[in-house]
């Protein structure tokens, strides 16, 4: 730390500070990226040098799935251990938005009040942010097709992602998923990676999804063999040419027991030690993220007894997984993003007939992706086979968002009762909360506006009191 | 009985082209008319049995240089003759692109493609973005001409031009072949090429009932098809119509 105060650098967080009380003030929003905006502006060295002085350094997620629930969460664990970390907060994940969040945690001396930088990072965004961040750990979660009309090939965005690790400080570690066959593949671009996967024969699927974007061997493009599919491309794999198999793993979960809503247990394997672990999350892909969040705490030192108290205590990001109370009715909210997990969350709650009173909500602005093809991708037949085997309630589910047109066509080609159609979302889930019985549970499944568009009709028919606290 | 030959089922399916088997086969299931996809993989020769449709989708670049390769030998000589036949082939994105002389990678490699369309596509130049939109164009209906609307999506970085060979239609909100000639996809005999992905049968259910009516000709040319309920296709349709209409 230098002694000469940095003249730029203090310039640079007081303009940042100005912008974000004048986008308050202007109702702008709460100013999540503006700052950082008008502090690379002035000084564009601003998160190198406040990086720098995070005593325990910096540690970014990245991946299609699971981001902001992994960062989280690996929030919620450091907190249990007493680190204090910066957070870039939902939503707010490029280069100005970690910018963003480290600025606000400094004192206009440049002095951050955090101990580490904890990041959710976009996949497209991660090099200039290894740059200049010191990241100490990098995760990669997964790559799924998602939004590739913004990024185009999924091989680009790995080698995207591969080209930040030679950026990373001696010391830093790459955190991969065993299980994602291109993620996995990452690993020989960097020494000593850590790597993380599910063992777990019973959750096999048995078959690849028709989403299954990497089902060919990252380094010689034969089609990989599987002995467990668990999701997507995601399973236990090797190339039969012996050249690439899933690596072995440093970080475990094996007896993973599903519980439903109410969440899955697992016995988290790490290099110091097992322990029997319980997340409130339902659904494996949550199992995934928690598995992230123990290897990400694990490599920065944090205790396994913190890990797993950390991940039993936390309760799940705004809007991904929520439960409202709606009078005598609640409402679960159910994040939608991509194929794969739409397929999961259909096979986790719907396919067993848990839900029974269900709302899709499909918009296509940028945030939610502007192609709706991927429905087309979506396993819905897995469901009606559910229902003509008897497994599932036939109740028709409710649809609705600026495409409930296209989700209505994809029903019905299913061969699913489609409901009412109702494209406007506050009117659309005011409908389907009268529908539900008294105590029942509405499920809501919607994209990323529209699960925005909901929560605020929730909260404006006064149904503001979540469960599960986001913080 | 229809036959459905979905080509490289596993490797070229990236917008939901899924989505047009499912569509071509609900609609026969519907009318009671007998269906069956045969998926064609790397390797395996195509089998027409007269009454077919081939459906070709799209894929990633690593994937269209693998296929490239397995069209070169007889497997291409075998899709050429079933267009020269009169069979129905529907080639999406890559499929489509594949179904033209040549496709030059990003990195400058040159694919060679089945020639059954007179075109070529080229890689963008580095200061040009992929073109990537909803799109609406105007398609001369196969059998009368009228002029029918269809919606779709597209997202490709490759610019197609055509050389002697007719378009599939005419852009009206979207960027279609190259985003400069205002022309969309290529069409050759019953065999149709597009850059519109995903969801271009559903949502067009009159293309969809067209290839079904030209594949079921070739072995009855008396063959009559069943109107169908089609409110939600419709609906569907006409709001992102509606959206996109008076846009160019």
């Amino acid at each position: 730390m230098s002694f000469v105060p940095d003249l730029r650098l203090l310039a640079s967080i007081g303009a940042a500070r100005a912008a974000q009380l004048a986008s308050r003030t202007l109702k702008r929003g709460g100013g999540s990226t503006i700052p950082g905006v008008v502090a690379r502006r002035v000084d564009p060295k601003v998160l190198k040098k406040l990086s720098k002085r995070l005593t325990l350094g910096s540690v970014a997620v990245t991946g299609t799935n699971g981001k902001t629930t992994t960062t989280r969460m690996i929030g919620k664990i450091l907190q249990t251990a007493g680190v204090r970390a910066v957070n870039n907060s939902t939503g707010a994940n490029l280069v100005t938005g970690v910018t963003a969040a480290l600025v606000s945690d400094s004192s206009l001396s440049g002095k951050p009040s955090s101990g580490m930088g904890l990041f959710e990072v976009d996949e497209a965004s991660i090099p200039r942010v290894a740059a200049e961040a010191e990241l100490k750990i990098l995760a990669v979660l997964n790559l799924f097709r998602d939004q590739l009309d913004r990024y185009g090939e999924l091989a680009y965005t790995g080698k995207v992602i591969a080209s930040a690790f030679a950026d990373l400080p001696r010391g830093g570690a790459v955190v991969l998923n065993a299980d994602d066959p291109l993620v996995a593949s990452l690993g020989r671009s960097t020494g000593g990676p850590v790597f993380y996967g599910v063992d777990e024969p019973d959750l096999d699927t048995g078959r690849l999804q028709h989403v299954a974007d990497s089902k060919d061997c990252p380094i010689c493009g034969t089609p990989l063999d599987y002995a467990a599919v668990y999701m997507g491309h995601v399973g236990v794999y090797g190339c039969p040419t012996g050249d690439f198999s899933r690596p072995p793993l440093d970080y475990r979960a094996s007896r993973v027991r599903p519980e439903g809503a109410r969440g899955s247990s697992f016995l988290l394997t790490t290099p110091k030690g097992e322990r029997e672990a319980k997340i409130s999350l339902p659904g494996l892909y949550n199992v995934y993220n928690a598995l992230a969040a123990a290897a990400v705490a694990g490599e920065a030192g944090v205790g396994l007894e913190d890990i797993v108290r950390g991940i039993g205590e936390f309760g799940g990001a705004f809007g991904r997984v929520e439960r409202i109370e709606a009078g005598d009715r609640e409402a679960f909210l159910l994040l939608i993003k991509n194929p794969v997990g739409f397929n999961e969350i259909l096979r986790t709650f719907v396919t067993g007939a848990e839900a029974k009173n269900v709302l899709i909500a499909i918009n296509d602005n940028d945030a939610d992706g502007r192609d709706v093809s991927w429905l087309w991708d979506v396993d819905f037949e897995m469901l009606a086979e559910a229902r003509a085997a008897g497994k599932a309630d036939a109740a028709p589910f409710t649809v609705s968002g600026i495409r409930a047109g296209d989700m209505a066509v994809r029903l019905k080609y299913a061969e699913l009762p489609v409901g009412e159609v109702v494209p406007d979302r506050e009117e659309a889930i005011k409908m389907a909360l009268q529908s539900t019985p008294p105590g029942e549970t509405l499920y809501v499944l919607p994209t990323y506006t529209a699960m925005l568009e909901i929560r605020k009709a929730l909260s404006d028919m006064g149904y503001t009191h979540p469960f599960w606290e986001d913080r | 009985m229809l036959t459905i030959h979905h080509l490289y089922a596993d490797m070229m399916n990236l917008y939901g082209d899924r989505g047009n088997v499912i569509s071509i086969k609900k609609r026969c299931e519907w009318r009671g008319i007998g269906v069956e996809v045969v998926d064609v993989g790397l390797g395996e020769r195509v089998r027409p049995t007269g009454c077919d449709i081939f459906l070709f989708g799209g894929g990633q670049d690593r994937e269209q240089a693998l296929l490239a390769d397995d069209l070169s030998g007889s497997k291409g000589e075998d899709l050429r003759a079933v267009v020269e036949d009169g069979g129905v082939v529907l080639g999406v994105c890559g499929g489509y692109q594949l179904m033209g002389h040549h496709y030059e990678t990003p990195e400058g490699e040159k694919l060679p493609g089945v020639g059954i369309f007179d075109l070529h596509t080229e890689p963008r130049k580095p200061d040009e973005a992929r073109l990537i939109g909803n799109v609406l164009v105007e398609v001369p209906a196969p059998e009368t001409g009228d002029v029918r609307r269809v919606v779709g999506f597209e997202n490709h970085g490759g610019r197609t031009y055509l050389g002697d060979c007719e378009p599939l239609g005419t852009v009206v909100a979207g960027f279609g072949n190259n985003g400069r000639d205002g022309t969309e996809g290529a069409r050759r005999l019953n065999a149709y090429g597009t850059y519109l992905h995903g969801s271009l049968l559903p949502k067009n259910p009159w293309l969809t009932d067209q290839l079904i009516l030209t594949a079921l000709r070739r072995e009855d040319d008396t063959v009559e098809l069943e109107p169908l309920e089609d409110s939600a296709e419709g609906n569907a349709f006409a709001s992102m119509a509606g959206r996109l209409a008076g846009r160019r």
